[in-house]
């Protein structure tokens, strides 16, 4: 029985079982544990919050492939816009308004995304455009975070007062908290020493547990270790930028507590406060807006982590994952262009390898 | 022994379970088979038979052209019906120079076919011209001439022969089937070949996944003590004849290169079975072992196919389709090519023929690229896939060469693990495709330069050669004129003072 197939496509004709959406299934189910322990902290306000960026994501993702006249199920049921949304909410202070976080969306998918070009086209991390935006247009929302308060414990806002809060603009002054890195870097300013500012609000058990005050879904750094490590297993990312990145801080901080420790923190510090892990498992491993070789990783990464410490600890923010993030997502094209791994056959400047004429005959 | 790390590759599903428990059975005769003229690369061979003509198995039906070529010779004893065209065993489908054999059902060898007694006694030169009269071809898929291969001493310093046993193509499993039944004959046409190669190291490497194959190796290959087996971890491409060689011994083959610049000759398991044969019993390479398997396929199996056999010949004797086939495959999954119809014959270089359902193809719509690197980690060459197919697809293929395009190997694991089912492949071979009709078309058009300045410069020269023939007859009708009238007034003057001297002069 002869059969006519058509002979137009190449090969291989198996392929292993990955995928976009499977990809970014991964991710997200690597974000659950460190995101359910913001929710359940930062309670209903942090809740609203979360979904309102995760659908102000859906929505622009949906309207900006529909403006541009793409096809929008493949698109959206990818998952990408999804991730961003997730992303950019783990990095809001928990109590922020809502339209914080669609402003944030509609900046995050439609500036920093579908103006590129759409899935894969963006030079910058989607999620960090839209935060370092917002921390520039709104200094205030921004920068109001609160200390914890778990769901239904005694002081946690009930459900409508936290609609007021995220919806209704009501102010929560009682609440109020700065972060471990915020407050720490006002009071280094003011002349005190670590010594006298650290012990009231900062224990290494509580910076790696997150019952701190922080981002929605930045500061339990033992669950986002949890994650990164998940996805190191299933492959989905590599260890070069994350080791790079902190490795980098932990040297860094180690190299200035050991000169200085009076005014510059310790390496574990560094590494439980703020976004760190966050943005080392889950932010600069974007593959879209980083280097694609092994060893233009190491150097991304490194340098993600020299420019975090460098903010944090001399620049005017107290926190620099973000603003390191996207300056080395611009150098990452630069770093493909010039670290490449080296081909088979060939040195490293491109030339086939020669060998001595006298090839060893035995062994 | 000592192994040496590779970079990159891949662990698709081996999938060999389906075929590899099926010893080698021997196809029934077909009541045709279609002989293409080119079953190897390098220059077809000229058919050497002529339609109606009688030919024993065998028998010469094509002599091989030039150096690197092949001769093709009778399946089986049989009636030529013709020598025409006929659809290639190659994804295009077109048609090509193709000889057509009715078998007798006799199968009766030619008188002439004879084997040698004591192979080993023979000089390394007779032998590699036995091989090359026996036209056998590198089995492994890439069909080489095999003496040609052979005969790499005379041109470097060749210490080792790799016997390439990888076979890292999922579902393949001729090599293994032939080495665990075959072991002696096979073990015996790799000592011929490393005694025409002169080299006194041979090194077996047989991956993992094949633990039986290794077994019955290593005891046959007992016999000689320069055989080394090499067990190899399983991975795709680890039968890259370059990858392979690293594998064994640590050395990169320099780019552009051949293995042979760093000592070593890579021969296929199959390759040296069809030596022994050659050798041992005269007979040409006239059949040889294919898997046949697939989910599509009702019984997979290993069959002994003679050359020329009609693919779907041999699908019905493993008890045809059990499911439609989404593909129909020459070769492995990886790098094998789609067969265009069942109506194409086999040929020295088929290896495997795969009935492959959708599920196990696993196909999906291209994505745009997420630059997740995953190509970058999985090429065994150091290449930038996904970057080399960016400037493809924008049309910049000089771009793409410069990014090292001419060094991918092909071995399709970018595209196998990409999760965006990009058709990497399919950019790469359009761009080396295009590349080289471009060299081809870049170096017609150098030749016709070359040979129309030839044609000027010689069609001056007869000019120039003309004019001065016309200038030396003028000059030597001047200077015959001038003598004559010299002569003549010397004669009027001679004659008048002394006859006996122009008498004597004349």
């Amino acid at each position: 029985m002869p059969i006519e197939t058509p002979a137009a496509q190449c090969g291989p004709f198996a392929h292993d079982t990955v995928g976009i959406p499977r990809t970014m299934g991964l991710v997200m189910l690597a974000l659950v544990p460190a995101t359910l322990f913001g929710l359940w902290q930062f309670g209903w306000p942090a809740i609203w919050l979360f979904l309102a960026t995760l659908a102000g994501a859906l929505l622009a993702e949906i309207l900006s492939l529909w403006l541009a006249g793409k096809p929008i199920r493949p698109d959206l049921s990818d998952g990408t816009a999804l991730l961003t949304g997730w992303l950019l909410a783990m990095t809001l202070p928990p109590w922020a308004p809502w339209w914080i976080g669609v402003v944030g969306a509609l900046l995050a998918i439609v500036v920093a995304k579908q103006v590129f070009g759409g899935v894969g086209q963006n030079l910058f991390n989607p999620a960090m455009v839209a935060r370092v935006a917002l921390l520039i247009a709104f200094p205030l929302e921004m920068t109001r975070f609160v200390a914890p308060t778990p769901l239904f414990s005694a002081e946690a806002p009930g459900l409508v007062e936290s609609l007021a809060i995220t919806f209704g603009g009501q102010g929560f002054d009682a609440f109020s908290g700065a972060t471990v890195l915020g407050q720490v870097r006002t009071e280094l300013g003011q002349g005190e020493t670590l010594a006298t500012i650290l012990p009231d609000l900062y224990t290494p058990l509580s910076g790696a547990v997150g019952t701190v005050a922080g981002s929605l879904g930045e500061t339990s750094a033992l669950l986002l270790l949890l994650g990164g490590l998940f996805l190191l297993y299933k492959r989905v990312i590599t260890w070069h930028i994350p080791v790079a990145l902190l490795g980098t801080i932990a040297a860094l901080a180690a190299l200035m507590h050991l000169i200085d420790p009076e005014h510059y923190a310790d390496p574990l510090y560094h590494l439980v406060s703020g976004a760190t892990l966050l943005g080392a498992f889950f932010i600069a491993t974007d593959p879209v807006t980083s280097p694609v070789s092994a060893r233009g990783q190491l150097l991304f990464g490194a340098g993600c982590g020299l420019l975090i410490y460098v903010i944090r600890t001399w620049a005017g923010y107290p926190e620099g994952v973000a603003f390191a993030v996207l300056l080395m997502n611009a150098c990452a094209p630069l770093i493909d262009h010039y670290v490449k791994p080296r081909i088979y056959g060939r040195d490293r400047r491109g030339q086939p390898l020669e060998y001595a004429n006298d090839v060893e005959t035995s062994r | 022994m000592k192994l040496f790390k590779i970079r990159g590759g891949v662990h698709p599903d081996d999938r060999k379970r389906l075929a590899s428990e099926q010893p080698i059975e021997t196809l029934p005769l077909p009541d045709l088979l279609h002989i293409p003229l080119q079953q190897h690369i390098g220059a077809p061979a000229s058919p050497a038979v002529r339609r109606g003509q009688r030919v024993a198995k065998g028998e010469l039906l094509a002599h091989g052209q030039g150096v690197i070529s092949a001769p093709v010779h009778a399946p089986t004893s049989g009636r030529i019906m013709g020598v025409g065209q006929y659809p290639a065993h190659h994804a295009s489908g077109l048609s090509v120079p193709t000889i057509t054999l009715k078998p007798d059902g006799e199968d009766r060898w030619a008188d002439h076919i004879q084997g040698v007694a004591d192979p080993f006694a023979l000089a390394p030169e007779e032998i590699a011209a036995r091989v090359a009269a026996a036209g056998i071809v590198g089995l492994g898929g890439a069909t080489f001439p095999s003496a040609v291969k052979l005969d790499l001493r005379k041109r470097y310093a060749i210490h080792t022969l790799v016997i390439n046993g990888a076979e890292c193509e999922p579902y393949l499993t001729c090599d293994d089937r032939l080495m665990r039944e075959r072991a002696e004959s096979v073990i015996d046409g790799i000592r011929l070949m490393a005694r025409a190669l002169g080299v006194s190291r041979i090194v077996i490497g047989i991956e993992d996944n094949k633990p039986e194959a290794q077994a019955a190796m290593a005891v046959a290959a007992s016999v000689d003590s320069s055989i080394r087996l090499a067990r190899l971890p399983t991975r795709y491409p680890m039968g890259s004849e370059k990858h392979l060689v690293q594998t064994l011994t640590g050395r990169e083959t320099p780019a552009r290169g051949l293995t042979a610049d760093i000592g070593v000759v890579v021969h296929n398991p199959a390759t040296a079975f069809a030596v022994h044969e050659a050798l041992r019993l005269g007979h040409p390479l006239v059949a040889r072992v294919v898997t046949v398997s697939g989910g599509a396929i009702a019984r997979p199996a290993n069959v002994r196919v003679p050359l020329g056999t009609r693919v779907q010949d041999l699908i019905a004797h493993c008890g045809g389709f059990k499911d439609e086939p989404a593909r129909l495959i020459s070769g492995g999954p990886m790098m094998g090519q789609p067969l265009p119809s069942t109506r194409v014959p086999m040929v020295k270089g088929s290896n495997g023929v795969l009935a492959l359902t959708a599920a196990e193809i696993n196909g999906g719509t291209p994505r745009p690229c997420i630059r997740c690197a995953g190509c970058v980690q999985a090429c065994p060459c150091g290449l930038v896939p996904l970057e080399m197919v960016a400037h493809i697809r924008a049309g910049d293929l000089e771009g793409a060469v410069k990014r090292g395009l001419m060094d991918c190997i092909g071995c399709g694991s970018c595209a196998y693990v990409c999760p965006g089912h990009i058709p990497l492949v399919q950019f790469l071979n359009h761009a080396k495709g295009e590349m080289a009709a471009r060299g081809r078309a870049k170096q017609k058009q150098t030749e016709t330069k070359r040979l129309a300045e030839q044609r000027t410069a010689r069609m001056e020269a007869i000019k120039r050669a003309k004019r001065e023939q016309m200038e030396q007859r003028k000059r030597e009708m001047a200077a015959r004129k001038k003598a004559e009238a010299e002569a003549a007034a010397q004669a009027a003057t001679t004659t008048t003072t002394d006859p006996v001297a122009a008498e004597t002069e004349a």
